[in-house]
């Protein structure tokens, strides 16, 4: 079974969000790293973008297809993960640890209730 | 979800579960694009050996006595110069040179035909043979018979011959130019005997290695599949899938319909000018591909030249020299596995078309720079 943990915020679209204070980080889910397999290549939204709630800001390519990464919140980039560049298979092996692609300053707090729980994005993903 | 059609399924369908396969929709087929990840399939195969489910493929019998010359006048490759047990890459097009499917013929015996057509285009082709032989003078003379219930698997790669050896170990039946399915030579086929049901072995494939194919009923099909993974540690072999099978081919240059071939395009564009034989006589097509001198655009091969995301189907190609409008398309790109880098094939305009031309591939709104390349990406060593 694909990891889905606990602690952490998700959305429809597979990405996982942690919520630090005024400050979430993203990643792709282990659902999401599965099923894309081998990544060949990322790329990641600048530092100092400023993004809308479900605004393309990413895209991971695989052998097959470029798939894009929404923001799951609104508000201003404020680190992307540069080191997944040198290797990408990070993404694969480590979703919700190492393998985190950007950092969002968030501007509206309403949008983090609208987040999905881990049992709700189970029950997506099983369906 | 997308709306549910009833996809159909190959006598295989169980095995690819049971695999583990990520079952997607092919051209109205239910096919494994992958089991373990599309670099391991695909690497499996060129350093190893991999197997693929190909049921999917249409499998049509033409015969009677004037097979020959109804298939010589219905496709573009000269079928008069096969001997029984030889097969052909050829090409069917319509009045105005366009390809409508590309395709294999085997003659397998006297006056039989093999042909073995994309999924994606059996409904279409099979129209197009039925229109062409009703206005055909010797129509009763021919027949046509699409196989239901049909399987066929390929092995590919450099140990492709340590399976079939193993697996088919008698000897070949009906006349065919070979005793054992080792004796094949590229693009020979012949009949065996497996499990006390005849089963077509041919050297082909899609890949760009070694390997055979093999044709038979579903039945003969699955039981090949499951003595095959009975030992499956012996032959270190893995179950491929579409996804490696598209890479492979691409680094091989081989034309996938949809992609490079449709029925606007001609085989000269396409460059496969030498499947077709404009000397035989009368075909479908051959008029039109007889006025055809100046050929406007023509089929390539690229690389990026640095690290880039990977060129995809539908990415415009730009010259340096020409500003306001692109010179051309990407119809197939990926990252290639032994290249380490993306590749592709395109239409450009015939003027940019020498290799080592420098091309510009957008990419998202940005212009990558690639270079122009002769085919194919890889051969064997």
């Amino acid at each position: 079974m694909e990891n889905i943990p606990d602690k952490l915020k998700y959305t429809k679209t597979h990405e996982w969000v942690k919520i630090d204070g005024d400050v979430a980080t993203v990643g792709i889910t282990d659902h999401a790293q599965h099923e894309l397999s081998d990544i060949v290549f990322l790329e990641l939204p600048h530092v100092g973008r400023r993004v809308k709630v479900g605004e393309a800001c990413a895209v991971v390519e695989s052998h097959k297809t470029a798939s894009d990464i929404y923001s799951p919140l609104s508000g201003e980039i404020t680190d992307a993960n540069s080191k997944l560049l040198n290797d990408l298979s990070i993404i694969n092996s480590d979703p919700y640890g190492e393998g985190w692609f950007f950092k969002i300053k968030i501007s509206n707090r309403d949008e983090v209730t609208r987040l999905l729980s881990a049992a709700d994005y189970k029950q997506i993903i099983a369906a | 979800m997308e709306a549910k059609t009833k996809l159909k399924r190959t006598p295989l369908y169980q095995s690819h579960i049971d695999l583990g396969g990520k079952m997607v929709d092919f051209a109205g087929w239910e096919m494994p694009v992958q089991y373990s990840t599309l670099l391991e399939e695909h690497l499996a195969v060129r350093n190893n050996v991999g197997i693929f489910d190909i049921s999917h493929m249409g499998q049509l019998i033409v015969s009677g006595a004037s097979s020959q010359k109804f298939l010589n006048y219905l496709l573009t490759n000269d079928v008069s110069k096969l001997n029984v047990g030889d097969a052909q890459y050829t090409l069917m097009c319509n009045e105005q040179g366009g390809v409508i499917d590309d395709l294999y013929v085997y003659y397998i015996e006297d006056d039989k035909y093999l042909l073995i057509i994309n999924a994606s285009r059996t409904d279409v082709d099979l129209s197009h043979i039925l229109y062409v032989l009703n206005s055909y003078p010797e129509k009763s003379k021919v027949c046509i018979d699409f196989l239901k219930n049909a399987g066929a698997v390929a092995v590919q790669g450099p140990k492709a011959v340590d399976v079939i050896q193993t697996i088919i170990n008698s000897p070949s039946i009906d006349g065919a130019q070979v005793n054992t399915p080792l004796e094949l030579k590229k693009n020979q086929i012949g009949k065996f005997n497996f499990n006390g049901e005849p089963i077509y072995i041919s050297r082909t494939g899609y890949t760009g290695e070694d390997g055979f194919e093999l044709f038979s009923s579903g039945k003969s099909i699955v039981q090949f599949w499951e003595q095959v993974f009975g030992q499956r540690e012996r032959f270190q072999i893995k179950p491929a899938g579409l996804g490696a099978r598209d890479t492979l081919r691409l680094e091989a240059c081989y034309p996938l319909y949809g992609n490079e071939l449709d029925e606007q395009t001609t085989p000269f564009e396409a460059g496969l000018k030498i499947f077709v034989s404009l000397e035989k006589g009368e075909f479908v097509g051959r008029k039109a591909l007889m006025k055809s001198t100046e050929i406007k655009r023509r089929c390539i091969a690229f690389k990026m030249i640095e690290k880039t995301p990977p060129p995809r189907h539908g990415y415009f190609v730009w010259s340096d020299t020409v500003q306001d409008k692109p010179i051309g398309a990407v119809t197939s790109g990926t990252h290639s596995p032994m290249l380490g880098i993306g590749i592709g094939m395109a239409y450009v305009l015939t003027e940019f078309s020498p290799a080592g031309t420098k091309l510009n591939i957008e990419i998202r709104g940005k212009k990558y720079p690639a270079e122009l390349v002769k085919k194919p990406f890889y051969k064997k060593s």
